[in-house]
């Protein structure tokens, strides 16, 4: 067993894990953080994206060790409690999910890809999500709403009621 | 699935490293961004007693200038390498290949070194480490020792990085010449069925020099050496073409599930003929 000692979504978590425990079973079974989700065996599917020291990654990916000291946002974390994260409100007004599975991860990579480049293009928006799959939308309104969401917060602060 | 029971030892320094895969033994291997190993692991397709991760050692992140050549860690993240300014400027092939690797996720944690380290003939990184001339520093129990790109892919997954030693970094030699990287594959964050790594020195509209690399033609990268002599002197798309007509010679492509060798072949002459055309500017 390791120790370890993980900021999540603001909050300072340390226990014991195995070395081999991956980062998304450390923080759905060890901290009861689901909000993030597996969906595939292969690192494809990008539903458990999470933000690891503010870039996402694939939390299926990375062993729960590998995150020792350092700071995870989920899903979970993106609002304040009171009012949505502006891609969580974009998502929203442009219907940019259906079943939902793979939103929470689609999300953080929106997140990730809106503080890289801010106002990105269609093709942006496409190509910086391509590590993250949906079976439900054909992408038309995710892609949307990310667009949305860049209007959203070069706006400034949003009134997204929860 | 969840891998095997493994020990996990984090080091800082190279010595320790190397000392940590001796008493790990010869099921000890190295963990770098994980992004190729972890869903080997969690496939249970190996089963390592010891992880060595080699992120905390600051000799191996990174890039530097070193005058006529840029150094960079091995364990510098994709992310990190593609964006660098040195890498931009003295090796923007290495920059355009590492851009279409996976996605961004994947090149947030996965590293250059161990994309080269790993030597996937479908990985995008290799092709263009033989293009640009880069050699490969390797530390091991008995020293250190520098070996240049020819020489460093030896056969599928297998490198001249023996199994009780690691990649330190890689460099490259200045390179101000036109480059592209083109990479055919039919999905998003899809491996390469052939990708094709070209640096073309032009003059006056005319290609006095070319490097080509080619992924997924072969076992590991190999270099396109029969179209680089016929590309000399080349100055029309027309004259790219006719050289881009040798890009299957000597090759060794296989049939899969995504292509078949002839196909990859065909490929191959098509998709070399852009790229050079694309960095000559021609
Ligand atoms: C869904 C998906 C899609 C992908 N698509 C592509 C793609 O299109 N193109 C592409 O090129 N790659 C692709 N990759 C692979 C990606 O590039 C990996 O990041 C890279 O191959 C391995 O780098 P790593 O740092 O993650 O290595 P790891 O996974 O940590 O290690 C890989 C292997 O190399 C060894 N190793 C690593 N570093 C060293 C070192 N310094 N010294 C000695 N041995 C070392 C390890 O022991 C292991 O055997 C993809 C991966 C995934 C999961
Ligand atoms: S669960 Fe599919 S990429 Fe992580
Ligand atoms: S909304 Fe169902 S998978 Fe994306």
């Amino acid at each position: 067993m390791a120790h370890i000692t993980v900021t999540v979504d603001g909050t300072s978590y340390n226990g014991e894990v195995e070395p081999r425990k991956l980062l998304v079973h450390w923080l759905r079974e060890d901290i009861g953080r689901v909000g993030t989700v597996v969906g595939c065996d292969t690192s494809n599917c990008g539903a458990c994206t999470v933000l690891l020291n503010g870039r996402s990654v694939k939390s299926c990916s990375v062993l729960a060790v590998q995150a020792d000291g350092c700071e995870v946002t989920t899903i979970q974390g993106l609002s304040d409690g009171n009012e949505w994260h502006p891609v969580q409100t974009a998502f929203k007004e442009c219907h940019g999910l259906q079943c939902g599975y793979c939103t929470p991860g689609m999300v953080m990579a929106a997140v990730d890809l809106l503080s890289e480049n801010p106002t990105p293009s269609e093709r942006e928006i496409r190509e910086g999500l391509e590590g993250n799959l949906c079976r439900c939308t054909g992408y038309h309104n995710i892609v949307k709403s990310v667009s949305y969401a860049a209007d959203l917060m070069s706006a400034g602060p949003t009134k997204g009621a929860k | 699935m969840i891998p095997v029971e493994f020990e996990y030892v984090k080091v800082t320094t190279i010595d320790q490293a190397i000392a940590a895969l001796k008493s790990g033994g010869e099921d000890a291997k190295i963990i770098s961004g994980g992004q190729s190993l972890l869903p080997v692991l969690r496939l249970r397709m190996a089963e390592p007693s010891v992880l060595v991760d080699c992120g905390g050692i600051d000799e191996m992140l990174g890039v530097r200038d070193d005058g006529g050549s840029i150094t960079i860690g091995a364990a510098t993240t994709h992310h990190g390498v593609m964006n660098n300014p040195l890498v931009q400027k003295h090796a923007l092939l290495l920059a355009q290949a590492t851009a279409t690797v996976a996605d961004p996720a994947i090149r947030h944690r996965g590293t250059t070194g161990g994309a080269l380290a790993h030597a996937d003939p479908a990985g995008d990184v290799p092709a263009a480490a033989l293009a640009l001339n880069a050699s490969f520093v390797i530390a091991g129990p008995s020293g250190r020792r520098t070996v240049d790109a020819k020489d460093f892919f030896l056969d599928y997954f297998t490198t001249a990085v023996g199994p009780d030693e690691i990649l330190v970094s890689f460099s490259i030699p200045k390179c101000d010449w036109g480059s592209h990287y083109s990479k055919f594959s039919r999905t998003a964050q899809a491996w390469a069925i052939v990708g094709v790594a070209a640096v073309v020195n032009v003059k006056g509209g005319v290609i006095k020099e070319a490097r080509i690399g080619l992924t997924n033609m072969a076992p590991t990268a190999v270099r396109a050496s029969t179209v680089e002599a016929a590309l000399v002197g080349a100055s029309s798309a027309a004259d790219i073409t006719a050289a881009a007509m040798h890009a299957a010679d000597g090759t060794r492509a296989t049939s899969d599930l995504h292509a078949k060798a002839d196909y990859r072949e065909h490929l191959a002459r098509v998709i070399t003929a852009r790229a050079v055309r694309a960095a000559a500017g021609i």
